[in-house]
């Protein structure tokens, strides 16, 4: 398991502090953010794909079904993916806490 | 099932090279660009960032949002070091110590960044006719830092620096016209794009990409935090730019000028200002006035590209 | 067989650069420097040397381009003089702290203002902190051989730092010395191909630049810190082996007749050879002076200098800047810092001069040193002493 960087000490700092794992970022659970969150009708969605088009995240993924849906450990609930289905097939609902 | 007439995944790259993880804000319209720039650019790219919003929020030490290689160095320098990139791949595959491969060398930075504190070093990239691609992603202001203003704020926008008080408006000078600069140091490609029309934007990120040569693309990023706007309406706000004309799409190849859309009648900027917080404070007269000079600006862009289109005939 | 030229040393020393088979010039012209620049680029031109030159707009893109150039991994060079190397100096900082190999020449300007384009080593200590290795070269041969040094330095995998080679402005860059130009294949011979181990290249890719918050920026700092200090052993290695091929040796601390010496003159740069004909004269009269330089400024090479001057009485420091309000003499004040917590150590005299170009002729050596002596038994209510100036 690779140190965090509140664990980490100047001798494991990698020359010129480069970070050397693309897209290590994913780790980072963005979806603490939401204070709402987009729940999808499977019977009214077609399948297009233009909420995944135009997430800001890129968390939304095509699932085996073809339904397309926003992954939670990311998403921020910015709620683009709503207004954006042609169908109204998402709708946002409040985070509960 | 219908067949459909619209399946995303068949329309654009898949790969996701820029990855979620990142601290963008909730609804950043800037960051969607970037990721579908990135599906745009492919794995063979390489991309010189300027400090901003895309930087910091892609890379908190030791973790990136990058799948391609990466480098940030300071604000103003990013065509700079674009420009050592490209040349010193350039020489090291004429010298046979890299495989000849077709990299897309990238210069990525806001607003600020390319028509403010960056003009410098983008304007001798492209008078040096570097083979890259510099990507504006404009925000209008400094928003990393706060939402100050820059040269891209439009006129009688509220920002940090240039507030809406008693005796101001706000931004008291107009939008700088950064591809029309662009235009001006001869380079093959320029194109303006908005991610609220994803496939214009990625056709014309790969375009530019496969341009030889430097090209400019100036993409519209909208931004909740700064603009005052809800965050679900990020998609619709840029469709709202592009439809009332204050942010035309076009490309300009070797000079001549082409729409990639155009309306006959635009939607009056009234619908595209009223869902921004810092619009809010605009009397109608400002309002009268920004009117006129967005159609005004937006005919003369038309004639350009009427221009370009006879001069074509006529060729 | 090397080519022993009669050339400027400018040219000298981008014959160097050509030599090492540079693949990447980003350079932006600056009095003294240009004689530099120019004739790379003729190189350049003529096909004598296969790299890009890249007439860049201001030296702040120079040092950009120079860090695009390393971070894909080609052998990079930059020159630059006073107000140049000052625009560059936020860029400076990103060069050592992402650990670019990459090497510039700084031929030594004063700063305005007022603007003067005669040489002092006031640019010199305006870049002290950036973390780059700093080397200060006294004539043409020193010039050629560590432009060739600097290069392999850089880009030694137990170093990777960028280097700055010091030479005096006019007073090397436009003279015309004898010089022994090595051939290309012994250049080949003693310096590899730059092989960085983590350029940008889509197979690995890698993100250069993160952003660093208080919870760990702290120990990137101490890592950069350590791996400069560190750097002082691969440096005198680098020199050695250039002695086993070249022929000349190349030290952190030069001496020049320190033997039995009470008494020490202290310079950098062009102007300890003109020291060293006082030093001859004044031996001759029968007085026990010696000349000893820092060649290697960054990093500090704390113990050579104090074994150097651990039997002196008396050392007598040239400087050519100034910090303004400070302790005066800017290289005197962190040599009196490397003795501070030495039980014997000299009495350190700082002296002021040649500033904007201001010559400092033997005879004005003279005056330094026995002005030195006399401050030294006598004392001084001043921080450091200027010399030369007309009051």
């Amino acid at each position: 398991m690779a140190k965090t960087e509140s664990e980490m000490t100047w001798e494991d700092i990698e020359i010129g502090a480069i970070a050397t794992s693309p897209g290590s970022a994913r780790q980072y659970q963005t979806g603490y953010w939401r204070s709402q969150r987009p729940i999808l009708d499977k019977s009214k969605c077609i399948k297009c794909g233009l909420c995944y088009l135009f997430c800001p995240e890129g968390c939304i993924k095509e699932s085996k079904e073809g339904y397309f849906e926003a992954d939670l450990f990311h998403c921020k609930g910015c709620g683009i993916c709503y207004r954006e289905c042609w169908p109204i097939a998402i709708k946002m609902v409040e985070e509960e806490e | 099932m219908q067949d459909y007439t619209v399946y995303v995944p068949k329309l654009i790259p898949k790969w996701e090279s820029f990855v979620p993880g990142h601290r963008a804000c909730i609804g950043c319209g800037e960051v969607l660009a970037v990721r579908l720039a990135a599906k745009a650019l492919g794995r063979n790219t390489i991309v010189a960032n300027a400090t901003g919003c895309m930087e910091i929020v892609a890379s908190p030490f030791p973790h990136t949002s990058w799948s391609v290689p990466w480098i940030h160095t300071i604000f103003e320098n990013t065509a700079a070091v674009a420009s050592g990139i490209e040349a010193g791949l350039k020489v090291m595959m004429r010298k046979g110590r890299r495989p000849q491969k077709d990299i897309h060398v990238t210069a990525i930075a806001g607003d600020g960044g390319t028509s403010d504190i960056g003009l410098q070093a983008l304007s001798g990239a492209f008078e040096r006719r570097h083979n890259f691609t510099y990507l504006c992603f404009d925000n209008e202001a400094y928003m990393n830092t706060g939402i100050q203003r820059s040269s891209a704020t439009p006129y009688g926008a509220t920002t940090t620096t240039s507030p809406a008080g008693k005796v101001s408006i706000g931004q008291v000078t107009w939008k700088k016209n950064m591809p029309a600069i662009a235009v001006a140091h001869g380079i093959p490609y320029v194109a303006t794009a908005c991610p609220s029309y994803p496939f214009d934007l990625i056709a014309k990120i790969e375009k530019a990409a496969a341009t030889i040569g430097p090209a400019y693309v100036h993409i519209f990023s909208v931004c909740p935090t700064g603009w005052r706007c809800a965050t679900d309406l990020t998609i619709r706000i840029g469709r709202l730019a592009v439809t009332t004309g204050i942010f035309p799409l076009y490309e300009v190849e070797d000079g001549q000028y082409k729409m990639s859309i155009d309306f006959p009648k635009l939607r009056p900027i009234t619908d595209y200002m009223k869902l921004q917080g810092r619009f809010g404070h605009l009397s109608s007269d400002i309002i009268d006035q920004i009117q006129l000079t967005v159609v005004k600006k937006y005919e003369e862009l038309r004639e350009k590209s009427v221009a370009s289109i006879d001069a074509e005939d006529k060729s | 067989m090397a080519n022993r030229v009669g050339v400027e040393v400018s040219i000298a020393l981008a014959e160097a650069v050509g030599l090492a088979n540079t693949d990447v010039i980003a350079a932006y012209p600056i009095t003294p420097q240009t004689h530099i620049v120019e004739h790379l680029s003729e190189l350049v031109a003529d096909g004598e040397l296969d790299a890009a030159f890249i007439p860049v707009e201001s030296e702040h893109s120079a040092m950009s381009a120079c860090l695009g150039s390393a971070a894909a991994g080609a052998r990079t060079f930059t020159a630059t003089a006073g107000q140049g190397l000052e625009l560059m100096h936020e860029v400076l900082y990103i060069a050592s702290s992402m650990q670019l190999p990459i090497v510039m020449a700084v031929a030594n300007r004063a700063l305005s203002s007022p603007l003067s384009v005669w040489s002092d080593h006031s640019d010199a200590m305006a870049v002290r902190d950036t973390g780059w290795i700093q080397i200060f070269v006294e004539n043409g041969q020193e010039a050629v051989d560590n432009i060739i040094c600097a290069f392999k330095m850089a880009e030694d995998h137990r170093i990777l730092l960028p280097v700055m080679v010091h030479l005096d402005g006019f007073y090397l860059t436009h003279v015309i010395e004898p010089v022994m130009l090595p051939n290309r294949r012994e250049v080949d011979n003693f310096l590899p191909p730059n092989d960085y181990p983590l350029p940008l290249w889509p197979e690995n890719p890698v993100a250069m630049g993160d952003f660093a918050p208080p919870v760990i920026y702290f120990e990137t700092k101490v890592a950069q810190e350590m791996n400069l200090r560190k750097a002082k052993g691969p440096i005198i290695e680098t020199w050695e082996e250039f002695n086993k091929t070249f022929k000349r040796h190349y030290q952190p601390v030069e001496l020049y007749k320190c033997e039995n010496a009470k008494v020490l003159l202290f310079t950098m740069g062009s102007v300890s050879e003109t020291a060293m004909t006082t030093i001859d004269k004044m031996r001759e009269g029968g007085q026990e002076v010696g000349l000893v330089r820092l060649r290697l400024w960054r990093p500090f090479p704390y113990e050579e200098f104090r074994n150097a001057v651990k039997d002196v009485e008396t050392l007598i420091v040239l400087d050519k800047a100034i910090s303004f309000g400070g302790p005066g003499g800017p290289v005197c004040s962190e040599l009196r810092s490397a003795l501070y917590n030495e039980s014997k150590k000299p009495k350190i005299v700082s002296i002021v001069a040649g500033l904007g170009g201001r010559d400092i002729t033997t005879s004005d050596f003279e005056q330094i040193i026995n002005r030195g002596i006399d401050i030294a038994q006598h004392g001084s209510d001043k921080e450091y002493e200027i010399y030369g100036v007309r009051e």
